[in-house]
């Protein structure tokens, strides 16, 4: 499989080509530095992703709750835990960085507030 | 009318505010009052619930909620005074004092030892670049977008264009996908993309939404709602090629085109302002041209990041709180700092050279994408500070670090060099 990765690990963006299979690499041009082949590496066998979205409060309309994965989700998942993240409703008060939704999509991450609300 | 007293008084509680705030009590002024016209602090933040702050002050990705939490515990911690859903309808600079007005408060008169402008910018709408076409609804900023599915859950369309390659709208794109709209395309008039890199590849690429740099939208279609826009390629003088322009149906368009310092306030009070960055000029306290007002954040320049505003805002506050203290002697010798090669502009826009702690960071961006550059401040012939960079581009703000002790011209210039 082949793919072009833009990295982002500095404001250059080098557009890294990466050849290989599954978690194997077996070629890589195009990246700058050192950190670049860390990136790509990463990005070709295992992308993930910080999601970020909103809650609904339980009784409370037109106020939503921020919330996180407490870690980045595999880049793959993202809909599946919109899916799930979408049908949750939560009741206040609430801390920061209260569990939301435990262990979602089975990815051992937690979605977690990042508001209190009283 | 409603009267009252403080050492500093603060417009916006927004992340400028707030750190200006936190800074002022830091520095010991007693009563420091933030006026917001919102019914929370936290500003524009409360809509950015992405990840992507804090980097360079925290060392650390928070969401925009998570980073201005950590403010807003600090400046209660401390004691700092607000009062929220106030507007501030004039700032009289040579009364020092501030109008508000407000359902809790009334009309209010706020006398104070000084005044901080934190009041941030607004987005430029369709009507600021004369977009042609009918006017039906489904046309927002991406701003007023974030804001009414983010903290108000109105889903704003299904089928969605975006003009303009801003941080902004590529977060937007990709909320929008991740709440099942469709993004059809971001159309971008330059040819380079006008946010970060890592927003084209988090937020378009993750998505597969196109990127269509060199392009823009000449015409806007529908009757009730918008039903189409037309998207032509320019050329090098940006003109669109309108015989090559192609319909593309949507219902929704989302404007991501710049945005612009609010300085009603500002302006009415006498203010100078600079032509370039449509802010107050301020010198290296923050201090506009009216000694006793203070100025930050995005209504001085606006920022690419929020840690930038909080570092610059903390400067504001620290020196409003001594110029209401007393503490702040009048600046001796105001040495201006002068754009050079490939600087749109700089702040601050003016260095008293008589401070003795001595480093200021000048804050500047540049005219064009360059690569293989190096960054100077000089004085005449003399090198203030020098720093190089792989590449620069009008998206990502620059900075250096200079010593006032080493300022023996008359002018500060801050220019990028070419490598040979």
């Amino acid at each position: 499989m082949k793919k072009e990765i833009i990295c982002t690990v500095c404001p250059r963006g080098c557009h890294i080509n990466v050849e290989g299979e599954g978690e194997k690499i077996l070629s890589m041009e195009g990246y700058g530095c050192k950190r670049g082949v860390t990136y790509a590496t990463a990005e070709f066998t295992n992308p993930v992703r910080i999601l970020t979205t909103l809650v609904k409060i339980d009784g409370v309309d037109g106020e939503l709750l921020p919330v996180r994965s407490a870690n980045p989700v595999p880049k793959e998942k993202l809909f599946d835990c919109m899916e799930i993240i979408r049908k949750t409703k939560v009741g206040v008060p609430l801390k920061m960085h209260d569990v939301i939704i435990k262990n979602i999509c089975d990815t051992g991450v937690d979605i977690v507030a990042t508001k209190a609300v009283k | 009318m409603n009267n009252m007293k403080c050492d500093v008084v603060i417009i916006g509680g927004g992340p400028a505010g707030l750190a200006a705030a936190i800074a002022a009590k830091q520095e010991g002024a007693e009563k420091v009052l933030i006026v917001e016209r919102d019914h929370a602090l936290g500003g524009i933040l409360q809509q950015c619930i992405h990840p992507g702050f804090g980097l360079t002050r925290f060392g650390e990705e928070l969401t925009g909620p998570e980073y201005y939490s950590r403010f807003v515990d600090q400046a209660n911690e401390l004691g700092v005074e607000y009062m929220l859903g106030a507007m501030v309808l004039q700032v009289n600079n040579e009364t020092n004092e501030v109008i508000c007005t407000g359902s809790e408060y009334g009309l209010a008169c706020i006398q104070a030892g000084s005044i901080v402008l934190a009041m941030g910018c607004r987005e430029r709408t369709r009507a600021g670049i004369m977009v042609p076409g009918t006017r039906p609804s489904g046309l927002f900023t991406a701003g007023s977008a974030q804001r009414l599915v983010n903290r108000q859950n109105i889903m704003v369309g299904k089928k969605v264009v975006i003009l303009g390659s801003g941080d902004i709208g590529m977060i937007m794109a990709r909320r929008m996908s991740l709440e099942g709209a469709k993004v059809v395309m971001v159309v971008e008039l330059m040819d380079y993309l006008a946010g970060l890199t890592r927003n084209r590849v988090q937020c378009l690429d993750d998505f597969g939404i196109p990127l269509k740099l060199s392009h823009t939208i000449t015409r806007i279609e529908g009757d009730e709602r918008v039903t189409g826009v037309w998207v032509a390629p320019v050329d090098e003088n940006k003109k669109p090629i309108a015989e090559q322009a192609e319909l593309v149906e949507c219902d929704t368009v989302l404007f991501s085109v710049g945005l612009l310092p609010e300085n009603e306030l500002t302006r009415k009070a006498g203010i100078e302002i600079n032509p370039v960055t449509n802010g107050p000029a301020v010198n290296q306290y923050m201090q506009t041209s009216s000694p006793s007002v203070f100025a930050c954040g995005n209504v001085v320049h606006v920022n690419d990041l929020v840690d930038n505003v909080s570092a610059e805002s903390a400067v504001a506050g620290k020196y409003a709180a001594m110029y209401a203290m007393g503490k702040l002697k009048d600046a001796q010798k105001n040495v201006p700092c002068v754009t050079g090669r490939n600087v749109r502009y700089l702040c601050p826009q003016s260095i008293d050279a008589n401070q003795k702690d001595g480093k200021v960071t000048l804050y500047f961006r540049v005219l064009q994408p360059e690569q293989k550059v190096t960054l100077v401040a000089r004085c005449g012939d003399e090198i203030l500070a020098k720093h190089k960079e792989i590449l620069v581009n009008p998206g990502e703000m620059n900075h250096l670090t200079i010593d006032t002790n080493m300022i023996s011209g008359s002018d500060v210039t801050v220019e990028v060099v070419k490598e040979a």
